[in-house]
């Protein structure tokens, strides 16, 4: 049957098809760009809609389902909405022995929010991680993209006393 | 060959096959999910390992993957060593992990492979102690239902539905241990084959639906070798029964015709069988338009007192059986009888007989198909039309893949590897169609054109192949292509040809024709392919013949009138006529009497009517578009005064004194009697054994030995258990007695071996893994190559001039909806849309319509036909496409030159709202 022509709504923005297509020049067939395509979407929209993802893949000549199973296999491609800024916590080996569950406990009570949820002002998402590369600095977290090495509580308050203002 | 140890014993085994596959096919239990005999390994799952030493001294082994290991001279393997077992164990273990251990409800329950597996590896306790993970459920439509949870992550869904049957709308998602197989939202599954999945998924993720809602366990169904009626291929299927009700169709491998797959017309459309509407006794028709129930004497009775009126004829059936038709015949003589085909229908389906009867080229089943390494469709959608073969042909384009994969000394079960390999290489397919088709994806080549041109394209690559007199097509782009699809033929060591009747053009399919001959002429092993409209269209063809006699249309007959009484067999009349025609039926028929197992449009005028037994409740032979015939045998005895289309007839014949019948009291009395008095049709009483047939003594039972509740099923009704019914027409029984060893493949009523309670058991019955019956492949040809027509050329037909503000018409088949059976079944009934005419964007645009507006479609015969506009913008100028087989379009015919006017009474559909997208059951 005819696919019904994509609406004004999940249509995608003329940056966003000039960095997708500059991505398709680079590879032999359009399918190849398909993470950059999620990713450069994720990065004007915050995440990837179903409607955004079936914009893509329109453009890249792929069915929704094939580019949809490429999208949730990566964990940093967000399907759902997140906050302005996305925390990951590394709760891997270094991190944890350094006391990362405490961590996480701290911005649990801070933000009221566990592991997959949002603050209510929409500006955190918590999510763990498992490793960041930067075990000998542990235990470390990205909140946007910073980079915060040898967490302490006392750098956990600093960051995040004041919602909606963090100093990162 | 080669000669190979596995635990101490000593095995002769052919070179090149995997250890897994040689390990079944030896009879050695070795517990799988992933490998699939006709998707090859992929080393997913695990469950396959075994221990391989390296040499005699080797005490260790290392485990290796069965389905991963080609199996060489020498080697020595274990299966019982205490590693591999250990291993195996683990493995299930750990692949259920998330599994709820839901079997009392599941719908796999009983015909499980993961629970064969299961028990076959011991794994009893389970030491997980951590949360499962719940999955949420999608909707895929009225034929699936899914249930995540039960997932083992084999990948068989994904490689069955995109790698195998070119799938788009199901995909493996997310990753390790939250992996969803699923689609991106809710919606119907939008393969044809996606029924497949319930056979290929190993667990209980992917049912039957309507099972689901109506559900009974394998082992209390009672079952019957089959052949699907839903097209003309004659797919083999099983149909399991209780409560008098078809429960389900699964696929009955066939080497040479549907090996492991069904299509979903043939899957789900079997549920008309059970159809309340149905008659269950005689009907006579009172004066006051109402209907008196009857015993079967009293109906023949009057049957009889109609039929000594002067002048009786009879209306035949491309549905119904060789047999049925052949009494019929008998029953008013040969000028009396109509063989029940329209106007459109009739000449195609003696054409495409005579042409597959004479041709040189081979004549190909499903698994032929299969093997063609360059394909050239003239002129028809097989994917609506004979949908199975669509599913061949996908197969066919891998054949490329397979050559590259030999030179690299890949092996063909490697499946991973060759995919990666070859990429998108395929042999070529070349598409001529009037709009876009379901295998454009895998085509080399597709081209729009109306009917007409698509024989002259015909005619333009024949005059590549063979030079004669310089017919060229015409228009460049069209020559260009017409020598390469010549180019490719010509290349191929098995060039298939596929035309048929479904734009209702003989031209097209004798250009076919010839281009096989061509190519037969320039040496190779050229096949010709014509799709058939319905169950037994070849075998009523090859019954009704052409060799002088007349043949009669049926319209004429009607029109023309001055008829006594007729006799209509299993046919409804109003799909074959005119509506002025169908009008006729009524004016010029005194006395009307039709035979039929559903209520019709022709039944409910007739004067008596005589309710027969659907294929589900009878036996009866059918010949497929290849000229297999092929024997259906009744699951279940048909309720009541139901009786087979054969016992009806044969009473009134006898009745009637009709000399030829008067020694035939049997089923197989007639088979032969037909077999004898019709030289084409000499092959039928072959199709499968006779009745007389036991395998050690016994007759096939179609119960397994642990059907229960023979007693409790009809408490309700009353305490006695009835006696079983006695079938003295089948070798088969009702009855859980006798045995299923060394049964014929024709016989076959379902497949199980101890251990293997799902349909993985059928490799028990192969003569090794993926090969033959070993009780013989069921069916048997009638035009194995006798054919040795002398090549003529044709003249280049007529070019098609699209005319101003008139359509040429062409039928638009749809999977569901244009078979008149399948189409009634109720999953399907949810997919099937209300009648349509197709016409290009520009007609539209001329003709002020949009999309669900009305047409008014007419000519100098044609009067009040409405129908809804659906744009298309790959159709050919020129031609409005109606959707053939749907009530609204009958007496349409293909060709015809119609005016279209936008309907100003028209009313807009409601948006179409599948019933169970409600949450309703289906
Ligand atoms: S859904 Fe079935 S076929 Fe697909 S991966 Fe899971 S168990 Fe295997
Ligand atoms: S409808 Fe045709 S192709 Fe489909 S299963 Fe039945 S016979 Fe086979
Ligand atoms: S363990 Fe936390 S960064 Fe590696
Ligand atoms: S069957 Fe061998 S790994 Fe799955």
């Amino acid at each position: 049957m005819n696919e019904p022509a994509p609406s004004l709504i999940n249509a995608l923005s003329e940056a966003e098809l000039a960095a997708i297509d500059a991505e398709i020049a680079h590879m032999p067939q359009r399918s190849g760009a398909a993470i950059d395509a999620l990713k450069i979407v994720q990065e004007h929209r915050g995440w990837v809609s179903d409607a955004s993802l079936a914009a893509i893949a329109d453009h890249l000549h792929m069915s929704a389902a094939e580019l949809d199973g490429i999208a949730t296999f990566y964990n940093l491609i967000f399907r759902r909405p997140v906050g302005r800024k996305v925390i990951l916590l590394c709760n891997s080996v270094s991190c944890w022995m350094l006391g990362s569950d405490c961590l996480t406990q701290q911005i649990r009570d801070r933000l009221q929010i566990d592991f997959g949820e949002t603050s209510k002002d929409g500006e955190y998402t918590l999510l763990p991680v498992t490793c960041l590369g930067a075990c000998d600095k542990a235990p470390v977290m990205l909140v946007g993209d910073d980079l915060h090495e040898s967490v302490t509580e006392d750098r956990v308050r600093e960051l995040f006393d004041q919602p909606g203002a963090p100093n990162g | 060959m080669a000669t190979i140890r596995i635990d101490q014993q000593e095995y002769t085994v052919r070179d090149g096959d995997n250890l897994l596959q040689t390990c079944l096919s030896l009879g050695l239990d070795l517990p799988y999910f992933c490998w699939h005999p006709a998707m090859g390994s992929i080393g997913a799952c695990r469950q396959c390992a075994v221990l391989q030493y390296q040499n005699e001294e080797d005490q260790r082994g290392r485990l290796v993957m069965g389905c991963m290991t080609p199996v060489s001279d020498g080697a020595i393997f274990s299966l019982q060593g205490d590693k591999a077992q250990r291993f195996r164990k683990t493995i299930v273990e750990s692949l259920m992990l998330n599994h709820p251990h839901d079997c009392p409800v599941c719908a796999e329950g009983g015909e499980c492979h993961l629970q064969d597996m299961t028990v076959m590896t011991g794994h009893r306790d389970r030491s997980y102690r951590g949360r499962k993970n719940t999955h949420r459920n999608q909707y895929l439509g009225p034929l699936i239902h899914h249930e995540m949870n039960r997932c083992i992550t084999c990948y068989r869904c994904t490689r069955y539905y995109r790698d195998y049957a070119g799938g788009t709308d199901l995909a493996a998602m997310a990753a390790h241990d939250h992996i969803y197989f699923g689609r991106h939202e809710d919606g119907v599954l939008e393969s044809e084959f996606a029924g497949n999945l319930v056979e290929v998924c190993p667990t209980g993720v992917f049912t039957d639906r309507q099972l689901v809602h109506q559900y009974t366990r394998k082992w209390d169904l009672q079952s019957a070798p089959s052949v699907c009626t839903a097209c003309a291929v004659g797919c083999n299927i099983v149909v399991g029964e209780r409560y008098g009700k078809v429960k389900r169709v699964h696929n009955r491998f066939n080497a040479e015709v549907n090996g492991y797959f069904l299509c979903d017309r043939g899957r789900f459309g079997a549920g008309f069988v059970n159809l309340e509407s149905r008659l269950e006794f005689p009907a006579l028709r009172r004066p006051d338009g109402r209907y008196d129930a009857l015993d079967h004497h009293r109906a023949l009775e009057h049957a009889l007192r109609a039929m000594e009126a002067e002048k009786v004829a009879a209306v035949g059936s491309p549905r119904a059986s060789v047999e049925a038709n052949h009494l019929l015949r008998l029953l008013v003589g040969n000028a009396r009888f109509y063989p029940g085909w329209s106007r459109g229908e009739q000449g195609a389906a003696i054409r495409a007989m005579e042409l597959l009867r004479d041709t040189e080229a081979t004549v190909p089943d499903l698994a032929q198909i299969e093997t063609a390494d360059a394909v050239l469709i003239l002129g028809e959608d097989v994917t609506n039309t004979s949908p199975r073969v669509a599913l061949s042909l996908r197969q066919a384009v891998r054949n490329r893949a397979r050559d590259m994969a030999g030179e690299l000394r890949l092996l063909p079960w490697q499946d991973a590897a060759i995919r990666n390999l070859a990429q998108d290489t395929r042999n070529p397919l070349h598409i001529a169609a009037v709009s876009n088709t379901r295998l454009d994806d895998v085509a080399a080549s597709h081209t729009c054109l109306a009917p007409p041109d698509i024989a002259r394209l015909g005619a333009a690559v024949l005059e590549e192949l063979l030079p004669g007199e310089g017919q060229h097509f015409g228009d460049p782009t069209v020559d260009a292509l017409a020598q390469q699809i010549a180019r490719d033929l010509r290349q191929a060591k098995r060039p298939l040809i596929i035309a048929g009747a479904g734009y209702g053009n003989t031209t097209i399919m004798e250009m076919a024709a010839e281009l096989a001959a061509a190519l037969c002429h320039g040496g190779c092993e050229a096949m010709l392919s014509l799709c058939q409209g319905e169950a037994n269209s070849m075998g009523l063809a090859l019954l009704t013949g052409t060799g002088g006699a007349r043949v009669h249309r049926l319209e004429d007959m009607i029109v023309q009138g001055d008829i006594d009484t007729l006799l209509v067999l299993e046919n409804d009349v109003e799909r074959r006529c005119s509506r002025r025609g169908f009008k006729l039926l009524r004016k010029h028929v005194k006395t009307l009497i039709t035979l039929d197992s559903l209520d019709t449009a022709t039944t409910s005028l007739s004067d008596l009517v005589l309710p027969t037994a659907s294929f589900a409740e009878s036996e009866g032979t059918l010949v497929n578009h290849a000229g297999r015939a092929q024997r259906y045998f009744p699951a279940f005895p048909p309720a009541n005064e139901r009786r087979p289309a054969w016992f009806w007839l044969l009473a009134l014949a006898h009745e009637r004194g009709i000399e030829a019948t008067s020694r035939l009291h049997q089923f197989d009395e007639i088979t032969r009697h037909c077999a004898a008095s019709i030289p084409a049709l000499a092959g039928i009483t072959e199709a499968a054994p006779r009745s007389q047939f036991r395998a050690h003594g016994l007759r096939v039972p179609r119960q397994t030995h642990r059907y229960s509740g023979r007693t409790a099923m009809r408490a309700a009704l009353s305490v006695h258990e009835p006696k079983q019914p006695q079938d003295e027409e089948t070798p088969l029984a009702f009855s859980m007695e006798g045995s299923q060893r060394d049964t014929p493949g024709a016989l076959l009523p379902y497949f199980w071996s101890p251990g293997w309670n799902s349909n993985q058991s059928l490799h028990r019955y192969q003569k090794a893994v993926g090969e033959p019956l070993r009780g013989g492949t069921a069916g048997s040809r009638l035009l194995y190559r006798q054919g040795h027509a002398t090549l003529e050329r044709a003249a280049m037909p007529g070019a098609f001039e699209p005319r101003e503000n008139q359509w040429y018409l062409v039928p638009r088949h749809a999977i569901f909806g244009s078979d008149e059976l399948s189409a009634l079944s109720p999953p399907l009934r949810e997919l099937t849309h209300p009648a349509w005419l197709e016409i290009t964007p520009a007609a539209a645009q001329a003709l002020q319509v949009i999309d669900g507006d009305g047409l008014i479609i007419e000519n100098e015969r044609l009067r009040g036909y409405r129908l809804e506009v659906r744009i298309n913008p790959s159709l050919v100028a020129g031609c409005a496409a109606y959707s053939a087989g749907h009530a609204g379009t009958f007496g349409l015919l293909p060709g015809e030159w119609v005016t279209l006017q936008k309907d100003p009474d028209w009313q807009r559909r409601e948006p179409a709202v599948i019933a169970s997208d409600r949450g309703g059951v289906a």
